[in-house]
């Protein structure tokens, strides 16, 4: 099972000694196009990682809870970009649901933001993920993922629809195109540079 | 494992050689977090005379991985098919033997300063031309 691995030159960060990590989260319900956008972007392959998770581990000294407890196994995908020779950004791709809390986290702490990614079709299925994503306390901007032939949704519709506040930025990309998915997390990051002069003003 | 780079000065918690890997794939996650985090990056220290004797297959094959160049806690678990909890608890015991190196991320959001999301915006800028 321990066999030997050998991975090419790529497989590393190019300037690990010096660099610092930051990672985002690209965050949406089931099939949105998280693994799609992160794709899009990710200098390597994109990479995909299990956690076991039980339902019930906040009880884990009770043992009167072990019969009631669920093993789900979680994958999280994600990709890595090298942004200069001292930033290597990491995208982690978060399922959205409640039942994954205790994966959130480690995914939420350090993280810079996150990238909300949408349907405009099913919007609905957003609002747990929103949910999350407030109630960890991380800035984020709301990107629709807009597939072909959908109704075209004006991102006024889906501010409104998601009740978001007048400064969250809502910005219409295709996940497939790397510029696009570049563009959304350009407008995430001056929001959070916008957030962090708020709160040092 | 000296790291001059780290910048998170909580103190190593003990919980880490007691926690055994068969309780972490029950899914217990181990407490002291901040040490391996999701991006924590992670490379071999080059003091070779510090050779392992006792090591099981698994941290062999981490030792070895990493070997080459640094990699993520997230990208050492998705390489070696092992859950997260587990590849920490190998990484965690593995540093606590000196076998390796390793570089904490930015510890919390909220202290990621102006000049690193600078830096973040360029590198983004620079793709995107």
């Amino acid at each position: 099972m321990a066999s030997r691995l050998s991975l090419s030159e790529d497989a590393y960060v190019r300037s690990g000694a010096q660099q610092t990590a930051v990672k985002i989260l690209v965050v949406g319900h089931f099939a949105v196009g998280k693994t799609t956008l992160i794709g899009s972007l990710s200098e390597i392959a994109p990479l995909s990682t299990e956690e076991q998770m039980t339902s019930l581990s906040e009880n884990v000294d009770d043992l009167k809870g072990v019969q009631g407890k669920t093993t789900t196994t979680v994958a999280l995908d994600f990709g890595r970009l090298t942004l200069s020779e001292r930033i290597v950004l990491y995208l982690f791709g978060s399922p959205g649901q409640q039942r994954f809390v205790n994966l959130w986290d480690d995914m939420a702490r350090g993280a810079l933001g996150a990238l909300v990614l949408v349907d405009p079709e099913r919007l609905a299925d957003s609002f747990e993920v929103m949910d999350l994503v407030e109630s960890y306390g991380l800035d984020f901007a709301v990107a629709i993922n807009q597939f072909d032939g959908g109704t075209v949704h004006t991102p006024e519709a889906v501010r409104e629809a998601l009740d978001l506040l007048p400064d969250t930025p809502v910005v219409t990309i295709d996940a497939r195109d790397k510029a696009s998915s570049v563009n959304a997390l350009i407008t995430m990051v001056r929001y959070l540079q916008k957030r962090a002069a708020l709160e040092h003003a | 494992m000296t790291d001059p780079d780290r910048t998170d000065l909580e103190p190593v918690s003990e919980a880490g050689a007691l926690v055994r890997p068969y309780v972490i794939t029950r899914g217990r996650d181990l407490p002291d977090e901040g040490t391996f985090a999701l991006i924590t990056l992670v490379t071999t220290s080059t003091d070779e005379q510090q050779r392992p004797q006792r090591l099981s297959p698994e941290e062999q094959q981490i030792l070895e991985m990493c070997s080459s160049g640094y990699l993520s806690v997230a990208e050492i678990a998705a390489h070696t098919q092992q859950p997260l909890g587990v590849v920490k608890v190998l990484l965690s015991s593995l540093a606590e033997g000196g076998y390796l190196v390793t570089r904490a991320p930015v510890p919390s959001a909220r202290l990621a300063n102006k000049t690193l999301l600078q830096e973040v915006l360029d590198g983004l800028k620079a793709l995107s031309v």
